[in-house]
């Protein structure tokens, strides 16, 4: 595995500890309207506000709450939560315990994919640590109350597990089967407790906010999405890995910093995100624009777009959880027409069926995964129609 | 006193259920401790457990269904895991692919006669920029290259059995 450098990151020149002390000497409500002020959205792409999330879980009412930290980074082309947790676990710890005390959470858990188990002998050396430091335990920084310890649970290799529900389906000991929403998990969540679940970007971002000040991070982005954001790059580019950018940051802006200015689309988002070709180059990657965990895969002019197509689709067939049919078998549907456009054997009018499913599935099935796993399809079939139609015959 | 497979089994489980307690949230660490020592999850450890965390056994099945990282097949000591996904697929992951089964004779699902090794396809591993990427076990390897498949397999081979480093150097002590 190559190192990385940190100190490219805005997260080296934060004092580990300040943010958690300020937290401290604060108000519970205090915390969450900073983290409310700093307009920060969740980090695993689907952007909601993080202050209204911890709002809504502190103000449910119950003996018990949890704060979980959802580090199952599955999503295809995304590692920006595998570097953060190598080279700054202490700042994902804090935020994580920053948002438990603001929540009223005594008990984190961070549900760590099964992939990424070599890093778990790491999280857990920094967590031992922690409470030695008086980080974590009873009375964190000697306040007394404020009691607040983390546990590492780890994934068995399912996608859909980073879908919240799944996930704590799945730290129940069952399948990882989705859960209708309402009711959602800071009302209903972890045996039934309030909780939140956040990605391990987002608490990072909060531990920073606490220590630089909602100010600091409002000032950087768009209004609509404020602050900076890790972006994983990979694909057709001269130098992958993970960067840092201001949220509103365009394509073509993000490919010229990455060595990838050739490229004819950019998968944005992963697998679930969406294709964009060049032409689009000029659009935003924002919430109110093109939405993204952070996940660039850059195509190069030798791609072939339906094999990109192909690799979704095949994804998304093996990680469907199979519990709703417009997943489980919408996916399979799709796949199949990826294979007769590769044949050469696909008529306008079945794509324009398949466009319907593709776009059934967005409102029919149940969760996330569903809705979403259509989407490089589609846009792949809309931008690049003069590429994936009449071809010659391919092997599927 | 000679105590049985069975018996050595139960006193496991017996263990685990202790340490991560006898409820249905203790259910997929044991079964990710009994994976990891036994390379599978057999009918009777699913009895065993169900019986422990007084669920049915067909509760556990439906579990170990679920999950890529459990089985009730056997797996050989070795799972190596190659990622599938698209980033890896550019950077030429089907030639590694080649390259594994050939040096293992075996194919993708397959495990080694020997039981040493069980070969699969894996989703997105996030090492998409240091790609073709896999797993061993726990460990990953990155940038691999069919050249450097055969180093990689002969290190895992001399981590055990009688290959083992250790065994070779018990041998000409």
């Amino acid at each position: 595995m190559k190192a990385s450098n940190p100190n490219k990151y805005s997260f080296s020149a934060v004092e580990p500890g300040s943010g958690l002390k300020k937290a401290m000497e604060m108000k519970r409500s205090e915390i969450i309207a900073e983290v409310s002020a700093s307009g920060l959205k969740g980090r695993g792409g689907a952007g909601f506000p993080t202050g209204v999330k911890w709002n809504l879980a502190a103000a449910a009412q119950a003996e018990q709450k949890y704060i979980i930290c959802n580090a199952d980074e599955g999503e295809p082309g995304t590692f920006k939560d595998r570097v953060l947790l190598s080279d700054f676990a202490d700042l994902v710890f804090e935020g994580l315990t920053i948002g438990g005390l603001a929540i009223g959470a005594d008990k984190g858990v961070v549900y760590l994919r099964g992939e990424y188990t070599y890093l778990r002998q790491h999280l857990e050396a920094v967590l031992r640590r922690r409470r030695e430091q008086g980080l974590l335990g009873e009375n964190v920084l000697g306040k007394d109350g404020a009691n607040f310890d983390i546990e590492i649970r780890m994934g068995s290799g399912a996608y859909v597990c980073g879908e919240e529900t799944a996930l704590i389906e799945s730290l129940e000991g069952h399948r990882g089967e989705p859960r209708n929403r309402p009711p959602f998990p800071v009302d209903t969540g972890y045996f039934n407790q309030p909780t939140s679940v956040n990605n391990v970007e987002t608490l990072a971002w909060a531990a920073c906010i606490l220590a630089k000040g909602a100010n600091w991070f409002k000032k950087i982005g768009t209004d609509r999405s404020t602050g900076l954001k890790l972006f994983s790059v990979s694909g057709d580019v001269e130098n992958p890995g993970v960067y840092e950018f201001p949220m509103g940051i365009s394509v073509a802006q993000l490919l010229k910093e990455v060595g990838g200015e050739h490229a004819k689309a950019v998968q944005i988002g992963g697998a679930s995100g969406h294709c964009i070709p060049a032409v689009q180059f000029e659009r935003a990657i924002a919430f109110e624009d093109i939405p993204t965990g952070g996940s660039i895969i850059v195509f190069g002019p030798q791609r072939d777009m339906l094999d990109v197509a192909k690799n979704f689709m095949e994804f998304f067939v093996e990680e469907s959880c199979g519990q709703c049919t417009p997943c489980r078998i919408g996916n399979v549907k799709l796949l199949e027409g990826v294979a007769m456009l590769r044949e050469g054997r696909c008529s306008m009018h079945y794509i324009k069926e398949l466009r319907l499913l593709g776009e059934t599935m967005q409102v029919a099935a149940k969760c996330g995964l569903g809705q979403s796993s259509s989407n490089a399809f589609l846009s792949i079939v809309e931008n690049f129609k003069d590429e994936i139609m009449g071809r010659a015959s391919q092997p599927a | 006193m000679i105590q049985t497979e069975q018996e050595k089994l139960r006193d496991e489980i017996v263990a685990l259920a202790e340490r991560y307690g006898r409820n249905r949230g203790a259910l997929i660490p044991i079964l990710q401790e009994i994976q990891k020592k036994r390379f599978q999850i057999s009918d009777f450890a699913m009895q065993l457990i169900a019986d422990m965390l007084d669920i049915h056994p067909v509760e556990v099945y439906s579990v170990i269904s679920f999950y890529s990282f459990l089985d009730f097949a056997p797996k050989g000591k070795f799972v190596i895991r190659l990622c599938r996904t698209i980033s890896c697929d550019m950077q030429g992951k089907e030639r590694v692919a080649r390259q594994l089964e050939n040096d293992l004779g075996i194919n993708f699902g397959e495990t080694t006669p020997d039981g040493k090794f069980t070969l699969e396809w894996a989703n997105c591993l996030g090492m998409c920029d240091q790609g073709p990427a896999m797993l061993i076990n726990d460990r990953v390897f990155t940038e691999v290259t069919p050249e450097k498949i055969h180093e990689i397999l002969e290190e895992c081979r001399g981590t055990f059995g009688i290959f083992s480093v250790e065994n070779q150097e018990g041998r000409s002590a």
